[in-house]
């Protein structure tokens, strides 16, 4: 081969075998677990025969349900890696005093850091988030699918070819150190000339374009396929809001796509948008970056605001109070995140009237906010609270999320920001409002709409066990990072002089560790319940007295989810049926058209993995060949027309006889 | 559910409501919906770099300023292929109307065909650039302005492949329901491309050129 | 399996009242709440305002969340129940306005304070009732945050010094702030509040020290592989003692431009060093990124381009030119 440098660096580009981390000890043991739990799982698939049933019934799956699960354990899992990274991280600060340096040297500390951030929002919360509305949002709204199945399932498998291609800087080169958002001139050729920040790009522009599909597609649906009846002051919150976040996605990422594009092309190609030289200028990339940044800390906590929403009128027994303004606060919120993201770098010099006016609007925000709290609050009021695992939840999260609102309204005020900026108070502030606002929302959400998923609820006592041991891990974990930004500490070092830090990087390694409990728990939790199936059974398909459509139908739907389209007169439709009492039908079943699965989505998010691969790592030749056949992929897929299929009236009466007789068995 | 005696916001004796439709329920399809709505994803990117432009446009570094460079006749040739291809493209679309499957690739021809010569003019132009030592590179401003001009080529170039793959489509299957909602998109991209150009010439070139 | 029994409840109470309370409380010796700069001092006024307008919204909702969990359980069959209750106008109106109230508040101490206390502004007093003495010049210091350590230049004094800072107590200080290469942010937190060091830019700030003593300064803004050890001493001193610490200084060597070339290289970790002379107009080549022999100073370049922006290419053009304008 060193006889064809040129051929080898055509076919391999930079890749060679020092891009292995043999010698990070952490790392090849890592790998060589996930190498090991990797082939078990693939021996087991292979053993029990089940490749066939993950890919026509899952990977090929063209139903919002389905993809909807997919996105959760997408996120599920990766949280699993994130959370490794942050217990690295917390140990590390915990131990790092004076000579002891630690056991992480920076080059690896600044990797774990950025991978946190990184993973937590676009590979944790997106897939969540993005994962409850595909799930939950056709049910609300009384419609079979989303508007453009195919596009839903290609838009899964771009998001999980990101986390992907996270996941393999892990063990082929690295990851970037820059921090999460990757500001220039350090994210620059010059000062990261290696792989770590293709990576983040790479990543980060594919699971971009599952995101803006994804967004397009919900909007649309929401928009055009709403039960007929439904107005839109009629559709659930949980569809509001997850209406206002797509609007959101639609409007906020195409700026994360231009903005990163403009990076690599820096990069790539050594122009001059935000470099020292030649004219350039970093200041806009940190502008255009926020300008997607925070609208994107609303994608995330809106659907969320909609799921306590729909948790918190369940368990009161209680319609929800202030659903108008409930709708209007969500749009105020929408429009106005758009108005604030200054506040991110007050401390940039940009002037004390810029620096007010968006201080300013970013208090503003806390209006509408602050009128949602009050409008959970009394929706409780003259409530018949059932506090189960959903509800306890969102108790939690009213206290925790008003701590954390407060910290934040604060760190709006510039001259307080030039203190707190950049410091552990800030950190605490958004895990603050960010764990204890969009993690506790999806914990209420999957341990709510679980059995209407999979057909029976999640075993109430590790839930429980789960609950505090988050819970307490929180508070343990984060408040004494209020306290150590108060002392200076500023976020992303690895290593301290100061013995006085010590002991609050202890408590909040404590609480870390509680947190990693509280996980553990999580995941009994799911065992658990999984083998208690049979007693945690619903057979109702309403297990909460729930008042929304999707509790109208059996849990787990079937996949045409209505036997019939429903007819919408109500906002708690479900709860006005229940009241009227209407009778489920039993007879004059019609064919119902669905679209049909098709593998087109995974094998374009593949080869756009190879894409990304090549990419990242200057392969030319195997860029060259994955454009083509990408290109050609989609340009065949076009040339299917045959997308759809009817299930027939006998199969769907099969079906419900099935249920009616389950309902009957129950009685 | 024990609590349905207290509910007393409709009124039971009216006429019963209906709860479900028992004929199979058509929503609306919402392509062209979604169409749109990715066309304003796109504008944004547009706007984006725009915006990058309009910052960068007169770092010129000590390289050559737009006046320098900019060769107003050869872009105004450009720019008429490109709104003379909307024009074409909405003949097509009339052919379309008419369900006459030879008038519609004939003018979708047409249409490619001058979206190729806007590509090649375009390509010729920043041939020049490059030759001369005013690529890319030389200054944030020739980066500003290879970025956004070459997107709008890279978004053309992608409208004829498009465009080529649905005369293929119309020529084998007709003018059926499908085809016609794919004509119906691309032409929404088509002119958007046309408007988005306006954009360029004028933002970029004409005021880059006057004092 | 329908009640979380009321126990839990009150440890939550605990939880969520009285750690938070523990910990602000101890957070009160911290050195962002007790600073001895004046502009410090100041903004710490300012989370403390803001803090409390804002705990008077704050402490009734939590105490409200949790009072109406345990009252309205379902198991407390005395409590009232009406499940369609769900609209109140008068309960509407005022959970949009007190928010808005405290709103209006905190905008109104928010645009006042920003303008105050923008960090490039000149001081106006020393501290709390002291007026700057007629006369009295600000300490000029130009900073530039290097890959990773810190250098500070005294153009007055004619010396820079590396990762040490000193200034004479009560008395202002203007610094001009950038940087080499990447981004960082200059933050001494018991002085003033922090502001980017950006390449091929300059920020400013105006802070006095009002106590003697050795005090922290870091970067802010996470730069790169050396970033944690990139903090400094700043010392704030009596006059006679900052002569003193100037005139240690004198026994340095020389900071000429290519002295500079080779400390600009990235290094972590670097101990104190003090340079007796700097070669005058260093600060400004370093702004403009032309320390380097032969490279463009970028304010001549951007001027030349500024003065080339509106120049046509040519006579005809122009003409061209006009009559499209018309």
């Amino acid at each position: 081969m060193s006889d064809h440098p040129d051929l080898t660096k055509l076919i391999f580009g930079r890749l060679s075998w020092d891009a292995i981390p043999f010698h990070e000890p952490i790392l090849l043991a890592t790998f060589a677990a996930v190498l090991v739990g990797g082939l078990v799982l693939l021996g087991l698939i292979t053993k029990y025969r089940l490749w066939g049933y993950l890919w026509h019934e899952w990977f090929t799956s063209i139903d919002h349900k389905k993809i909807g699960i997919m996105y959760m354990v997408l996120g599920l899992v990766m949280l699993l890696r994130g959370f490794a990274d942050a217990i690295m991280m917390r140990l590390q600060q915990a131990i790092s005093f004076g000579d002891n340096l630690g056991y992480l040297p920076p080059h690896h500390y600044d990797q774990v850091f950025t991978a946190h951030g990184v993973i937590m929002i676009f590979f944790v919360a997106m897939p969540i988030v993005t994962g409850l509305m595909n799930y939950i949002v056709p049910l609300q709204i009384g419609a079979r699918d989303v508007a453009f199945p195919f596009l839903n399932n290609f838009s899964f498998w771009m998001t999980t070819s990101g986390a992907v291609l996270v996941m393999a800087s892990l063990f082929v080169g690295e990851f970037a150190r820059t921090g999460w958002l990757a500001y220039p001139p350090l994210s620059g050729i010059l000062a990261s000339p290696d792989v770590g920040v293709d990576y983040y790009i790479w990543s980060l522009q594919i699971a971009g374009v599952g995101t803006l599909l994804s967004g397009v597609n919900l909007l649309v649906t929401i928009i055009k396929m709403r039960a007929p009846g439904m107005k839109l002051m009629q559709m659930p919150v949980f569809t509001w809001t997850a209406l206002c976040t797509n609007v959101l996605i639609i409007a906020a990422f195409p700026v994360l796509t231009a903005v990163l594009a403009l990076l690599s092309m820096d990069r790539y190609l050594g122009t001059h948008m935000f470099t020292n030289e030649l004219g350039g200028n970093a200041m806009m990339y940190v502008n255009l970056i926020w300008i997607w940044g925070h609208p994107e800390v609303y994608i995330l906590i809106l659907p969320m605001f909609g799921v306590f929403s729909e948790v918190v009128s369940t368990f009161a027994g209680k319609r929800l109070f202030g659903y108008t303004s409930m709708v209007y606060a969500t749009i105020v919120i929408t429009v106005l995140s758009y108005l604030v993201w200054l506040h991110h770098f007050f401390t940039m010099g940009s002037g004390a009237s810029v620096n007010s006016f968006f201080g300013i609007t970013t208090m503003i925000i806390s209006i509408p906010t602050g009128a949602k709290i009050f409008n959970w609050l009394f929706t409780m009021y003259r409530g018949r609270i059932r506090f189960e695992l959903p509800m306890m939840w969102v108790v939690a999260f009213m206290v925790t999320f008003v701590i954390g609102g407060m910290t934040g309204v604060l760190l709006a005020v510039p001259p307080a920001d030039f203190s707190l900026h950049n410091s552990l108070f800030l950190i605490a502030h958004f895990h603050n409002v960010i764990i204890g606002g969009v993690l506790f929302g999806a914990f209420a959400a999957i341990n709510f709409w679980f059995p209407k998923a999979f057909g029976f609820r999640l075993d109430p006592f590790w839930g429980k066990c789960s609950f505090w041991l988050w819970v307490v891990g929180f508070y343990f974990a984060f408040m004494p990072l209020y306290v150590l930004g108060l002392m200076g500490v500023t976020r992303r070092i690895s290593h301290f002089e100061d013995p006085s830090l010590q002991i609050w990087f202890q408590i909040a390694a404590f609480g870390a560790v509680l947190i990693a409990l509280g996980i553990g728990a999580m995941l009994i939790q799911f065992v658990v319940s999984f083998l208690r199936r049979e007693q945690l059974r619903d057979v109702t398909g309403d297990p909460w007295g729930g008042r929304t459509l999707e509790w109208s139908t059996s849990s787990p739907p079937p996949a045409y989810n209505f036997a019939f389209t429903p007819v919408v007169h109500d906002g708690d439709a479900w709860w006005q049926m229940k009241r009227l009492g209407w009778q489920r039908p039993l007879a004059g079943f019609i064919d119902i058209h669905m679209p049909k699965n098709t593998g087109a989505g995974i094998i374009l998010a593949g080869i756009s993995t190879v894409l990304g691969f090549a990419m990242i790592w200057q392969m030319w030749l195997l860029a060259a060949l994955a454009f083509v056949s990408l290109l050609a992929v989609a340009i065949g897929h076009t040339f299917n027309y045959n997308r759809e299929y009817y299930i027939q009236a006998a199969d769907v009466a099969r079906v419900e006889a099935a249920r009616t007789e389950q309902l009957a068995s129950h009685v | 559910m024990s609590d349905a005696k207290s509910y007393d916001t409709y009124n039971t004796a009216a006429a019963p409501l209906r709860f479900h439709q028992e004929t199979e329920h058509h929503p609306e399809n919402g392509t062209l919906l979604g169409f749109w709505l990715y066309l304003m994803s796109d504008c944004l990117i547009f706007a984006c770099l725009f915006a990058v432009y309009g910052v960068l446009g007169r770092s010129y570094a000590g390289g050559p300023t737009g006046a320098e460079i900019f060769e107003l006749p050869l872009v105004a040739l450009n720019t008429s292929l490109l709104l003379l291809s909307s024009i074409t493209y909405g003949f097509a679309m009339l052919e379309m109307q008419r369900n006459r499957v030879n008038g519609t690739l004939v003018w979708l021809a047409v249409t490619g065909l001058l979206g190729a010569g806007f590509i090649g003019i375009e390509l010729y132009e920043f041939g020049n650039l490059i030759a001369e030592g005013n690529g890319p590179q030389r200054s944030a401003f020739l980066s500003s302005f290879f970025t956004l001009v070459g997107t709008h080529g890279l978004h053309v170039s992608c409208g004829i492949i498009w465009l080529i793959t649905l005369m293929v489509q119309v020529k084998r299957k007709g003018l059926i329901g499908p085809n016609k909602r794919r004509l119906w998109c691309l032409s929404m991209f088509w002119h958007f491309l046309d408007v988005v150009w306006i954009g360029v010439f004028s933002f970029v070139y004409l005021m880059g050129v006057l004092p | 399996m329908l009640l979380v029994p009321f126990r839990p409840m009150s440890s939550k109470v605990l939880r969520g009242l009285l750690l938070p309370a523990v910990l602000l409380l101890s957070g009160c010796q911290t050195v962002l709440m007790s600073p001895s700069g004046d502009l410090a001092v100041q903004q710490r006024d300012i989370i403390l305002i803001s803090l409390v307008l804002m705990l008077l919204i704050v402490v009734p909702v939590i105490g409200l969340t949790l009072f109406f969990a345990w009252r309205y359980r379902a198991s407390n069959q005395k409590a009232t129940y009406k499940p369609d209750w769900d609209h109140s106008t008068v309960l509407e109106l005022l959970i949009w306005s007190a928010p808005l109230l405290i709103i209006i508040a905190l905008g109104a101490l928010t645009w006042v304070s920003t303008h105050k206390l923008d960090p490039f502004r000149p001081l106006e007093r020393i501290s709390h009732g002291r007026e700057i003495p007629a006369g009295v010049k600000p300490l000029e210091v130009d900073v530039v945050a290097l890959d990773w350590k810190w250098l500070f230049i005294y153009p007055e004094q004619g010396i820079a010094t590396v990762n040490e800072l000193a200034a004479p107590v009560d008395r202002p200080i203007q610094f001009k702030i950038t940087a080499s290469t990447v981004m960082n942010s200059f933050f001494i937190p018991s002085l003033a509040g922090q502001i980017y060091a950006m390449p091929g830019m300059e920020t400013k700030l105006h802070a006095v020290i009002n106590k003697a003593g050795t005090y922290e300064g870091i970067s802010a803004n996470y730069s790169g592989a050396g970033f944690s050890g990139m903090h400094f001493k700043f010392l704030g001193l009596s006059e006679g003692e900052f002569e003193q610490w100037v005139a240690k200084a004198k026994d340095g060597g020389a900071l000429t431009r290519e002295s500079y070339l080779q400390l600009e290289k990235p290094s972590e970790n670097e101990p104190v060093r003090r340079y007796a002379s700097v070669v005058p107009d260093l600060y400004p080549a370093i702004v403009n990124l032309c320390v380097a022999p032969g490279t463009p100073c970028m304010h001549e370049t951007m001027a030349k381009d500024a003065a080339r922006a509106g120049k046509p290419a040519g006579e005809h053009d122009m003409s061209h030119m006009e009559h499209m304008e018309h």
